[in-house]
């Protein structure tokens, strides 16, 4: 009994308590990121945002959720129960698990694998099963078209994204994401690779469906895509699952180019802070620009989202990698 | 060389650029929200709201059921019946006005010759459900003896153009 306790039942435990000190701040998270996007967008819109609830408009967040959980749940007419209801599962559960292998600080990271980057790509890439499902499974013709420009969408910004991981990964020579956030303690990648870093970022926006390539919603012509036809807790998973994964490409952004836990500059008042601190304060940097984008820009065409995509982005993004790996070889600078 | 020009600023995302700074120079602006129910912005001493019934000085009602205010209303909202009162006066005995009908154009209080009906400044009088918006003279006059104060002052200011 001794036995299985110390050897089954306590590492279950601690592995449940680090998943729940994960998951808990990242929906705390992601709630405040759903206030501070209402409160920047009308802060540029010379408006206030949410001021009422709660001090500063505060409590917003857990009104909305409250609302939207004591809303009445609809299964849309000959829709396929099962898949109506696992989709956003899916989608919450993906936005979710990818956490596990991301390092908050040296060493702080629930999973250390040596494939983190791949686990990453993967998970983000099963992204899009949730969206198709859920436009297929709401028999709703304009939930099938959002479904269908999301798969495009992502499956077409992944490649490029794919090869910007390439050209990081290049400089690297490990896929282990703390190795490739130790390897930028000289410099960060977002100054040597600073083109990719821009483009990284915007195929983040892209693979996370937001503005200015939110076509999958597309609320002028398709009302709100692959979701218009959930309502109450699982329209709340999907709102949480894309705010989760705007969350977790920031992060990825963090790590990939601007040195993850590190802090700007290696001396002494900025390395008292701890690293979980740099690692928040660069996610939060990079949240704030998803959110400034979208009060910027307005929505692409489908066709110049796939233009700019597989003729823009391809190309160039190919062009770099072969450029960071002639100038690795040339200089000698390969990583052993 | 315009070919050039172009590419270069498509390249370095000058347009985008530009239009992230403007954004973000708004954002430190300040805001120009009202917030409605606890402020409330300027009101002009013309302003067309609720209309009332006002009384002289000594109580006695202004309207002296001309009917004016009946036959200039273009929306047909107003609906008089008179006979004269015991003291001989000519006074209404019905004074109703369809708020649900009313345009507000003002018509009214510019037929009005004794400035009986005008309409005054309170524009916060919704209901939850129209009977409500159907006003006689006892409601009509309850608000001319609510709001004298602010119509007097505003029909003061107005006097030199009327």
């Amino acid at each position: 009994m001794a036995e299985f306790f110390s050897g089954f039942l306590l590492p279950l435990i601690i592995i449940v308590l680090k998943i729940l000190a994960i998951t808990v701040p990242l929906l705390v998270a992601v709630a405040f990121m759903t206030y501070a996007e209402r409160k920047i967008m009308g802060a540029m819109q010379l408006r206030q945002g949410p001021a009422i609830v709660g001090p500063f408009g505060l409590l917003q967040p857990f009104a909305d959720g409250l609302k939207l959980f004591a809303k009445e749940q609809i299964l849309p007419e000959g829709a396929n129960r099962v898949v109506f209801y696992i989709a956003p599962m899916i989608t919450f559960f993906l936005a979710l698990v990818a956490w596990a292998v991301i390092p908050f600080d040296y060493g702080v990271v629930l999973s250390n694998i040596n494939v983190g980057v791949l686990y990453l790509f993967a998970i983000s890439s099963l992204g899009v099963y949730g969206i198709v499902m859920a436009g297929w499974a709401s028999n709703s013709r304009y939930a099938f078209l959002g479904a269908l420009r999301s798969a495009a969408q992502m499956v077409s910004y992944e490649v490029s994204m794919g090869l910007i991981i390439i050209s990081v990964l290049l400089c690297v020579g490990s896929l282990n994401l703390t190795e490739i956030v130790r390897a930028q303690e000289t410099i960060w990648f977002a100054i040597p690779l600073f083109p990719m870093f821009i483009m990284f970022f915007i195929s983040a926006l892209a693979e996370t469906n937001r503005s200015p390539f939110d076509l999958p919603e597309g609320e002028s012509e398709l009302v709100a895509g692959f979701m218009v036809e959930y309502s109450s807790a699982p329209f709340a998973l999907f709102f949480l699952g894309e705010y989760a994964n705007m969350i977790l490409m920031s992060a990825m952004t963090t790590i990939l180019f601007l040195g993850g836990w590190l802090s700007p500059l290696p001396f002494a008042p900025f390395t008292w802070i701890p690293g979980v601190v740099w690692f928040a304060l660069k996610i939060a940097l990079c949240l704030f620009t998803f959110v400034w984008v979208r009060a910027t820009m307005p929505r692409y065409r489908y066709d110049q989202l796939m233009r700019l995509g597989w003729k823009v982005f391809l190309p160039f993004s190919l062009f770099w990698v072969v450029l960071t790996a002639g100038v690795l070889v040339t200089f000698g600078w390969l990583p052993k | 060389m315009a070919f050039l020009d172009r590419a270069a600023r498509s390249l370095f995302l000058t347009e985008l650029v530009g239009g992230l700074a403007l954004t973000l120079r708004y954002m430190f602006k300040p805001k120009v929200t009202l917030n409605y129910p606890y402020e409330k912005g300027p009101i002009s001493s013309r302003f067309r709201g609720e209309h009332v019934l006002r009384r002289y000085a000594n109580g006695e009602e202004r309207c002296i059921a001309c009917k004016l205010c009946e036959a200039v209303c273009p929306a047909l909202a107003i609906t008089i019946e008179a006979e004269p009162r015991d003291d001989g006066s000519r006074r209404t005995t019905r004074y109703d006005i369809d708020m649900t009908k009313c345009i507000y154009c003002g018509l009214c209080q510019e037929a009005c010759p004794v400035d009986a009906v005008v309409m005054g400044p309170n524009f916060e009088f919704s209901t939850e459900n129209r009977e409500e918006l159907f006003y006689n003279k006892q409601k009509l006059l309850a608000n001319g003896d609510r709001w004298e104060a602010e119509i007097a002052q505003n029909l003061a200011a107005e006097a030199p153009y009327r």
